[in-house]
């Protein structure tokens, strides 16, 4: 159960109303009529983690249907109902299959076992728990129950399994967080031994946390699969709300006969359109931008845009076939790409936008023409183009609405829960205080859950309804409808002294934004700033444009754009170094932005901005890899030929100059425990951990007297957004200050010294100051309304300052820093790329906790290895994960992380983001390995097969002619 | 709606009189749902008695229609499976494995079923009973288009035949994919080669995802029949021409021009891993 201090509501909600637990035999009453040729009754009888169980639920029903919704046993996940992504894995008579693709009929007689029956049942998935959790093998935990079930059947098969056998066990459970690597480690390690870590720390210290390998704080639930995600709840008697949506990129409509329709669905209670937004139909993530209907109106925009919400009983709702409902549409002509999008007489996608540009982005410094005018300059150029790509989080959004007197309350996965309060609140015409926002566990997030997905038709339902409406999103619905990483096309030209000094950067580039605006802004100005990389580039132009389309909006995801930016910047460095003859580390190294020189926004960071020492902590690992590389290939008799690439990186932590506070409320309650109110949303990362290490150092007190209150717009003040990897920076340092206030508050009662230690006692404090201590009876003290004896709150926002109209100013407090080396093996008769290693150098001014530092490295290496070789969404095309293909187990490379610690003087304890950072390097690195090996430049990502192999075609052929 | 469970063959085929979905390995009928219900009539396989065998005859090796593809792997068969046993490792994962058919795979017959070359270099038979009784039927007549089988309604596959006239052929499959695990194939070619007092005496060898059904390259069969394993690699002996009747297309995974390179590339590779030392081949 969770035993977070803030889900009071959810912890009472979350035991299951229907069924019963796992405990005692259970049997479901579901009054479907059916026919089952050899059965005598109309139960459905198995054996679940060990229990007799019985349910009434029609034979033809998925598994994982009848397990969650029926049995209450909702630590099964459903990610794709596809059998694509290994969420669902049970063990059926002992074998791991995908209940997702289960009848419940077909597992009559037979014996069923889910995460919540493994750990009593097999030692071997006790100690894969164990270590799962030492390991921080569990990022979001939406894969963790897939996972965990999976090698519990390989280790009951095998008891020392080769790390071979573990990738072909695991290789049908995807993972979005992790990168995999950690999850292989913990599998071979709880094969070995009994789960425990060198230098990972279970049991929390009684002191000195950060710094600290320590287990998860919100592990255990994600181990035991009881951690409550947003489809794993609603309250009893919730109906089932699904969206009727445009098939269309570019449409009209018209409703028919809704009432009729109603009337010959039973079961169908409403159906809700634009009519019954009493607010505004109107979202979006920028207050000036805000552009997307809850409803279309008459026209949509999208494909998968929706017109209207039926809502009914969950069972009647699921059968429904929403193909019959009487809408009439007429295809309109629709801009698919960029280029119609800009043709002259194209027209405008959203009303006033003339152009289709939504906003446009620029810095400037120096002057750039005249930086590429001296003769001698060594120049090189070249256009670039990424595709859009899918988050592929394994949680499809989901939640719930119910209506509280004249408040509603939202319970739903998301990482913005302040913003989605305000959004709703506009949505229905209600004050913002009149909306709670709760968010639940969040099965991975990497930005598309910053927009609002489920909430508006959810909230606008129950609100009218009086009753709590639940929306969960199939795979396709989720792929279709929720925002993309942009497709970026950009072209770049860069010129240097001979002696390899940049001189000049000039960059341009259209991020297709699709119909909306969601993060197009943002996206458009973040990657001006960025697209230099962290070097000093005297004369510098960046200039870019978010582009409407009729395609699904483009928004958030991991980096803002600055990935794409890196695809195209590091290759042409990569070019440069090659046309100069210089070797592309010490290129790199050369050029790297030293702590004293200005940025090409012109800001000087001084202190903790650590691209050298990153860069020159891969020198050896550089020069082993290139030799490596050599050898192979000295020796190579067949096709392949292996390759070494390196790319750097920098990224703003945080708002682009804009305030975005965090503010943490931390009390110390009458018993001698502490509440943090930490309303930064863990959706993965592990900021429950991580602020929670901070708060407990700056105050001086254990761990494991903190109890955390988590996001929830009623409990916790407003920790912002979980993106722009300010949560260790921001919501840390909030944190930081909130320790150190009511150390301060403890010191003044004392009377005593800063030097002063802490002891919590049962309704005591302890103070001690060398020979003197003194003990506040805490009992004895007044109490606030909160019941706190002693409370703080206290507010960060890191100091920026706004950028002129060339962009230059100071758009964030901190940067981090990176660079990653990509070594490849490339089949080049096939075009086939397998990454060997990744060594990743990053510099987080302080590593609160490495263990989940490493975890956002590797894991943002899987999702750049994605980016590079394999993910390209197709709107229309391919909404599913067998189409849309991202890393398993198999694709992963070993991952050494090196952590650099150039302390940052703003951040708590030093410390800067790293969640999108570790992503950006990777893409560029692996594609300037496979120029290595190949000669091949691959200027559009993904860098398929098919692509590969057409390029190093291309330089065959090339030096073909030339021979 | 109706959910039958049929103990017999009989029995499945009598109910199948009226129009049903079947379902085994449900693989295939879960996903192709997506989030629509389930059909009102289901025929499910999974008490059906005789079907989960795999027996070697004399002259036939037989796998029954609701041998899964782990099943398959565990089985002790002639060294000439190893190529589908290859393939089996191949489909899906581990959870798919436990669950879909090999029989499914063939009904499903998707041009990309990994299932479709090891067999169709079998020479396989797909048997059928129905209203007319039990048929066998070649797989290569079994499959006529994208998705498309001769089974008619009310019939049903009962098992898959494997005549063994290449049991001590050596043989080996190739998937390319984009990723490991969980992929559908952008070309695989499986090939069996059977030499004896190092020549060839019989080749068979078919490629998958680049057609709409999988196809066997008869011509390259008969141009390696005779082949001297000492003279040359059997790649060497692989031309474009050997391929052309393959009819690829462009699609997400890939274009139709690189799935005909790779579909050359790979079928070199298979035969050469069909004669490579023993352990290679197996790999």
């Amino acid at each position: 159960m969770l035993e977070t201090v803030g889900k009071s509501a959810a912890v009472e909600a979350g035991k299951p109303e229907t069924g019963a637990t796992a405990a005692a035999p259970v049997v479901s009453a579901s009054s479907t009529s059916l026919a089952i040729a050899d059965a005598h009754t109309g139960t459905i009888s198995f054996v679940l983690n060990g229990r007799d169980t019985a349910t009434g639920a029609s034979p033809a029903r998925r598994l994982t249907s009848v397990l969650r919704d029926e049995l209450g046993l909702t630590g099964t996940k459903v990610g794709c109902d596809a059998g694509d992504c290994g969420a669902c894995t049970v063990l059926l008579d002992g074998e791991p299959v995908c209940g997702c693709l289960t009848a419940v009929g077909q597992v009559e007689g037979r014996t069923v076992e889910t995460i919540e029956g493994l750990g009593d049942r097999h030692p071997a998935a006790k100690r894969l728990q164990d270590a799962f959790l030492a390991h921080g093998a569990a990022q979001c935990g939406i894969c963790t129950p897939g996972m965990l079930v999976s090698a519990t059947a390989l280790l009951e098969r095998e008891t020392a399994p080769s790390e071979a056998a573990v990738f072909d066990a695991i290789g049908g459970v995807l993972c979005r967080c992790t990168g995999y690597r950690k999850i292989v480690a913990a599998v071979l390690d709880a094969a070995a031994r009994d789960g425990t870590v060198d230098g990972t720390v279970t049991a929390a210290p009684s002191d000195g946390a950060v710094g600290l390998r320590l287990a998860r704080l919100d592990g255990i639930e994600k181990v035991e699969g009881s951690d409550i995600f947003g489809a794993d709840f609603a309250p009893a008697g919730t109906l089932a709300l699904r969206a009727v949506r445009s098939p269309f990129h570019h449409a009209r409509f018209r409703l028919g006969d809704v009432a009729a329709w109603i009337a010959e669905n039973p079961g169908v209670v409403r159906v809700f359109t634009v009519a019954d937004v009493t607010g505004e139909n109107r979202f979006g993530v920028i207050p000036p931008f805000a552009d997307q209907p809850v409803f279309a109106v008459t026209e949509t925009r999208f494909r998968g845009e929706a017109v209207a919400a039926v809502v009914g009983e969950p069972h009647a709702v699921a059968a429904l076939s929403l193909a019959d409902f009487p809408v009439e549409w007429e295809e309109l002509a629709a801009l698919t790409t960029m280029e119609a999008a800009l043709a002259n007489g194209a027209g405008a996608v959203q009303p006033g936008r003339t152009g289709n540009v939504l906003v446009k982005g620029r810095v400037v410094r120096g002057d750039v023409e005249k930086g590429f005018e001296n003769n001698d300059l060594i120049t090189v150029e070249g256009d670039f183009s990424t595709g859009f790509v899918e988050h592929a989080y394994i949680e499809p959004e989901a939640g719930f609405a119910r209506r509280v007197g004249d408040r509603i309350e939202v319970q739903a996965c998301t990482q913005s829960p302040y913003m989605d309060r305000d959004e709703v609140a506009k949505v229905l015409g209600i004050a913002p205080e009149a909306v709670r926002i709760i968010p639940t566990a969040v099965g991975g997030g990497f930005g598309a859950k910053l927009d609002l997905s489920v909430q508006p038709f959810v909230a606008v339902a129950a609100w009218h309804l009086d009753r709590p409406v639940r929306m969960v999103y199939s795979r396709p619905e989720s792929m279709a409808t929720t925002t993309k990483r942009h497709p970026a096309r950009m072209h770049i030209r860069v010129a240097a002294t001979p002696d390899g000094r940049l001189q000049a950067l000039d960059f341009s580039a259209d991020f297709n934004t699709g119909a909306y605006a969601s993060w197009g802004p943002t996206v458009a100005n973040r990657v001006p700033v960025h697209a230099s990389g962290p070097y000093l580039v005297p004369h510098y132009r960046a200039l870019t444009r978010a582009i409407h389309t009729h395609l699904v909006p483009a928004g958030a995801f991991r980096g803002f754009g600055v990935p794409q930016a890196a695809v195209a910047q590091e290759q042409a460095f990569d070019m440069l170094a090659e046309k100069l003859g210089l070797d592309r580390l010490e290129f790199r190294l050369l050029n790297a932005l030293r702590p004293d020189q200005p940025t090409v926004t012109g800001q000087v960071l001084g202190e903790g901005l650590g691209i050298v020492p990153c860069l020159e902590a891969l020198r050896l690992h550089w020069a082993r890899a290139l030799k490596d590389a050599s050898d192979f290939n000295a020796q190579a008799a067949g096709p392949r030929r292996r390759g070494v690439g390196v790319a750097g990186m920098w990224y703003g932590c945080g708002n682009t100059s804009l305030a975005n506070p965090s503010t943490i409320r931390l009390g110390l309650k009458p018993d001698g425990r502490l509440s943090l109110h930490q309303g930064a949303v863990d959706i993965g990362q592990g900021s429950n951990t991580v602020v929670t290490q901070i708060a407990a150092d700056a105050l001086g007190a254990p761990i494991v007297i903190m109890d955390r209150v988590s996001a929830d717009t009623d409990l916790t003040p407003d920790c912002g957004k979980t993106s722009a990897s300010r949560q260790t920076f921001v919501t840390g340092k909030a944190a930081e200050l909130a320790g150190r206030a009511l150390r301060r508050e403890i010191l003044r009662l004392a009377n005593a010294g800063e030097s002063a230690q802490f002891t919590f006692g049962d309704g005591t404090v302890t103070v001690t100051d060398g020979d003197h201590a003194r003990t506040l009876d805490l009992a004895a003290m007044g109490r606030d309304a909160r019941g706190y004896v002693l409370a703080v709150e206290e507010t960060f926002d890191p100091p920026t300052s706004p950028l002129d109209a060339d962009g230059q100013g100071s758009p964030y407090a901190v940067y981090g820093c990176g660079a990653h080396i990509a070594e490849v093996e490339v089949d080049t008769a096939l075009g086939t790329v397998k990454v060997l290693k990744i060594t990743a150098a990053h510099d987080v001014g302080r590593a609160i906790n490495p263990t989940l530092v490493e975890g956002q490295i590797e894991g943002g290496v899987a999702q750049g290895l994605g980016l590079a070789l394999m993910e390209e969404f197709f709107p229309g095309r391919g909404e599913n994960l067998h189409d849309y293909l991202i890393p398993t187990v198999g694709d992963m490379p070993e991952v050494v992380s090196i952590l650099i610690e150039d302390a940052s003087p703003v951040g708590p304890f030093g410390a800067k983001g790293i969640g999108e950072q570790a992503l950006i390097p990777t893409a560029p690195a692996i594609l300037n390995a496979i120029h290595h090996a190949t000669g091949a430049r691959l200027i559009r990502v993904p860098a398929t097969p098919d692509r590969v192999r057409a390029a190093i075609r291309a330089v065959t052929e090339t030096a073909g002619e030339g021979a | 709606m109706s959910y039958l469970r049929p103990r017999t063959v009989e029995e499945a085929v009598e109910m199948l009189a009226e129009p049903a979905c079947i379902l085994a390995g449900g693989t295939d009928v879960f996903p192709a749902l997506v989030d629509r219900p389930a059909p009102a009539r289901i025929v499910d396989l999974s008490r059906l008695e005789g079907l989960s065998a795999i027996t070697l005859e004399p002259g036939l090796v037989r796998i029954g229609a609701r041998v899964t593809w782990s099943a398959l792997v565990r089985a002790p068969l002639p060294p000439c499976f190893s190529m589908l046993k290859a393939a089996a490792r191949e489909v899906g994962s581990v959870q798919i494995q436990n669950a879909a058919t090999i029989a499914g795979n063939l009904v499903n017959a998707s041009p990309a079923a990994d299932g479709v070359p090891p067999l169709l270099a079998l020479d396989a038979f797909v048997e059928i009973a129905g209203p007319r009784g039990r048929l066998r039927v070649a797989l290569a007549d079994f499959i006529t288009g994208y998705r498309q089988t001769v089974l008619a309604p009310g019939e049903l596959v009962t098992a898959i035949l494997v005549p063994r006239t290449i049991d001590t052929g050596r043989s080996a499959f190739l998937k390319l994919g984009t990723r490991r695990y969980l992929v559908i194939s952008i070309a695989m070619v499986a090939a069996v080669v059977r030499a004896e007092a190092g020549r060839v005496v019989e080749a068979r060898i078919a490629v998958g995802a680049c057609s709409a059904v999988a196809k066997r390259l008869p011509a390259l069969e008969d141009a390696l029949v005779g082949a001297d394993l000492a003279a040359a690699p059997l790649s060497s002996r692989v031309t474009p021409d050997h391929l052309a009747g393959l009819d690829p297309i462009d699609d997400v995974r890939a274009t139709a021009a690189y799935r005909r390179e790779a579909a050359l590339e790979l079928a070199r590779r298979a035969l050469d891993a069909c004669t490579a030392d023993p352990l290679a081949a197996e790999a």
